[in-house]
């Protein structure tokens, strides 16, 4: 049975966090250790999750969690799997989440070693696109043309000049078992997600995009709304990576517009219509090679 | 199940674990003060997609019976439910 | 009891597979490697069952021991300069954790500039970050300790890491005949690993939590005790190894000829065999002199050293390391313990070897 609203577990093991209102992140966090369950052994490195869960004696993961280091995710991961595994226990799932600059930066060395190793374990990067704990820096999966604190919008740079790291694909160049990204937009898609590398032995990988309103600049209600429109528009997509082969999930009958999706968020108020054309036409060519390559 | 609000703030030296190691989902603060605005269920309205339960960020709403509620100890009135809820069940309302 | 020619990292190698660890995670760093490739041929050869990692890093490696410490497991790492540097942020948070993770650091030099050979500056430069820090003197001792440590650190009152160092190079890489203990007799002095500081799939923790202000000072007072706690825990540690191996350590601090002596010299690490030689000569000259080997420096023998010296004239500390702009370590410490004491005595400081200097 599909797993969904009606058949998801009712026990909820990330409660009374202090997250901001509308968080995409622990969204991410709360849906997928329902579908993991009770045995699921979370790691969670320094970041946003973090800092709103373990806060002694406030402590809101009801299934077994541990902070990391910042880079140290999947090493820790490594070590609890091992760890457990060496005592003869087998009945868990050692789960990670890290945001993107946990992961993509300075975590991917880690994640990188794990996945070579072929670890039994699953990370789930939670990108909310910047450093949002810290205060809104940027990070490699902050997408081309965003206002950070540390790209700022000014006359002579328009925000943040490079464009978001390709790690799901540099994730599945490694031949791990299994990878795929998702959207806290499409949460159905997510669970399935989880489901699946709940069963698969060996290194998962799920990238789940995961807005931030504070850092991305929507109200604490649009969360969800943007989360789906940027899957719609085209920006990001939901895949997955499987036995060396890439599918595609989710293919929009035709693209959102691009602009509205971009100028809901203050973070891209300071967008020209060059800067929109130019982000349009790398989804275009981004789609190309998906039409190429992806089932 | 969920973690839930204790009575008992382990806070001085004799109270505190040895080791950061601690009971899991042990909360002793609520989150509702940082709310402006709540949301209110017309459960008559209710089509029961819980989509709302779903992609509650906080877990807050919960199936109680045939009808939907919620921990307004922990909601935060992010307004998520209320902008996901198709037959407009849910509505934000003021805090007074 | 079997005796053998082994290396300090052979031997060390000897004493991990003796305390049966059940994750070691470990990255290679010259001088440190033979301890690795030697645990990954026990392995192999099944005569040690362990899950061994083969992380990116020592800041993997550290973390993946935390990581499998945090669920109870018996850890085991070994680093060197460099590595101990890499893996640094993990060392306050072990030893903040609680956990109980044995690491042997073969003593190196650190760059700038680059240098592989032994001096002590890499481990003593971690010296404030949590951990118990005990210095070998020769091949045996690295055996014993490396099996002792895992009895001191994981002891209920302690829950401390520890560090074992081992001069790089005259140390790790120097053969001696050394007894290998049985693996009976082994298992009659280290007993399993217990905790409650554990995450539980039957009594589900959270672990390595963030504290405030409120109870920040609370969690490190309690870090520090259990740290001070391991100076008797030491002692009963060597008490209980005596019983079955018949080889007595004399914790801290190891005293020769210190007694009678005016002069003493204050070391530490696999120089003090040297020492001693030295102490013979004068001795024969009718030079009143002695030598007390520093062990440990965490916990840090403060009373031990001022009953050592106390009735001397004169004490020196010949070190492997400098502190930039003060002096050595060692020495600061050693200071520290005379003015608790408040005994007054001219003290000297020597700084050696370091970059493997040794003449």
């Amino acid at each position: 049975m599909a797993i969904n609203a009606k058949t998801i577990s009712e026990t909820e093991l990330f409660y009374g966090h202090k997250a901001c209102a509308g968080c995409g992140g622990s969204l991410a966090v709360r849906i997928a250790l329902k579908v993991l369950g009770e045995n699921a052994v979370a790691v969670l490195p320094a970041g946003c999750m973090s800092a709103v869960g373990f806060n002694f004696p406030q402590l809101c993961f009801g299934n077994n969690a541990i902070i990391s280091t910042f880079a140290g995710t999947a090493s820790m991961l490594t070590g609890v799997e091992a760890g457990l595994r060496a005592q003869g226990i087998t009945d868990f799932h050692a789960v990670g989440f890290a945001g993107d600059g946990g992961t993509a930066d300075i975590g991917l060395q880690a994640l990188s070693g794990a996945i070579d190793r072929n670890d039994d374990i699953l990370y789930i990067c939670y990108d909310n696109e910047a450093y949002m704990n810290t205060g809104i820096q940027k990070s490699s999966l902050t997408p081309f043309g965003a206002r950070t604190t540390t790209t700022p919008a000014g006359k002579n740079i328009r925000g943040n000049l490079r464009p978001k790291k390709n790690l799901f694909e540099i994730v599945a160049a490694h031949g791990i078992p299994y990878a795929a990204t998702a959207s806290v937009g499409y949460l159905n898609d997510f669970m399935r997600k989880v489901e699946k590398a709940k069963q698969i032995k060996g290194t998962k990988y799920i990238h789940i995009l995961a807005p931030c309103p504070t850092g991305w600049g929507v109200k604490t209600d649009e969360t969800v709304e943007i989360a789906k429109e940027v899957v719609d528009c085209g920006l990001w997509y939901l895949a997955e990576y499987e036995n060396g082969d890439f599918t595609l999930n989710h293919r929009p009958k035709e693209f959102s517009d691009v602009s509205a999706y971009l100028r809901r968020q203050s973070r891209f108020k300071h967008l020209t219509d060059v800067d929109i054309e130019i982000i349009t036409r790398s989804r275009d060519k981004k789609w190309e090679f998906i039409n190429q390559n992806f089932k | 199940m969920k973690p839930f609000l204790r009575d008992f703030v382990p806070t001085s030296y004799k109270d505190i674990p040895d080791a950061t190691a601690y009971e899991a989902g042990y909360l002793v603060t609520k989150n509702a003060g940082w709310r402006n605005i709540r949301p209110v269920i017309d459960n008559t309205k209710c089509v029961g997609c819980l989509n709302c339960y779903l992609y509650c960020p906080d877990g807050v709403i919960f199936r109680e019976g045939s009808k939907i509620n919620i921990d307004y100890d922990f909601c935060k009135g992010c307004g998520i439910c209320s902008k996901i809820c198709k037959p407009g069940a849910i509505k934000m309302e003021a805090e007074k | 009891m079997a005796k053998k020619f082994l290396s300090g990292n052979e031997a060390f190698a000897y004493g991990v597979r003796l305390a049966r660890p059940q994750v070691i995670s470990a990255y290679p760093i010259t001088p440190q490697t033979i301890v690795v490739e030697k645990l990954s041929e026990f392995v192999e050869d099944g005569s040690l069952n362990a899950e061994f990692i083969h992380v990116e890093s020592e800041h993997s490696a550290l973390s993946c021991a935390i990581g499998a410490s945090s669920v109870g497991a018996r850890a085991f790492t070994a680093t060197s300069s460099q590595g101990l540097l890499y893996m640094a942020e993990c060392l306050p948070y072990a030893a903040g954790g609680r956990f109980p993770i044995v690491m042997m650091n073969a003593n190196r030099s650190t760059a700038l500039p680059w240098n592989i050979y032994g001096d002590q500056r890499d481990s003593i430069s971690q010296l404030d970050s949590g951990w118990i820090q005990a210095y070998a003197g020769n091949a045996q001792e690295a055996l014993d300790l490396a099996l002792m440590s895992f009895y001191i650190a994981e002891h209920s009152e302690v829950s401390t890491p520890f560090m074992a160092n081992l001069d790089g190079f005259v140390l790790t890489h120097t053969y001696e005949i050394v007894d290998v203990p049985t693996q009976e007799q082994a298992d009659a002095f280290l007993p399993g690993y217990e905790t409650e500081n554990k995450l539980d799939l039957q009594n589900p923790r959270n672990l390595a939590f963030s504290a405030g202000p409120d109870t920040n000072t609370f969690f490190k007072y309690k870090e520090h005790l259990g740290i001070l706690n391991a100076s008797e825990i030491i002692d009963k540690a060597e008490e209980r190894f005596a019983e079955i191996f018949g080889r007595r350590y004399s914790g801290l601090t190891e005293s020769y000829q210190t007694e009678d002596a005016e002069y003493i010299l204050i070391t530490l690490g696999s120089i003090s065999g040297l020492v001693r030689e030295a102490v013979d000569k004068l001795r024969a000259e009718g030079k009143r002199v002695g030598l007390l080997r520093l062990r440990y420096l965490r916990p840090f023998p403060n009373e031990e050293i001022a009953n050592a010296v106390k009735n001397a004239n004169a004490l020196a500390v010949l070190e492997k390391d400098i502190s930039f702009g003060n002096e050595g370590t060692a020495y600061t410490n050693v200071n520290s313990a005379l003015q608790k004491a408040g005994i007054e005595l001219p003290t000297s400081n020597y700084i050696g070897g370091l970059g493997g200097k040794n003449r």
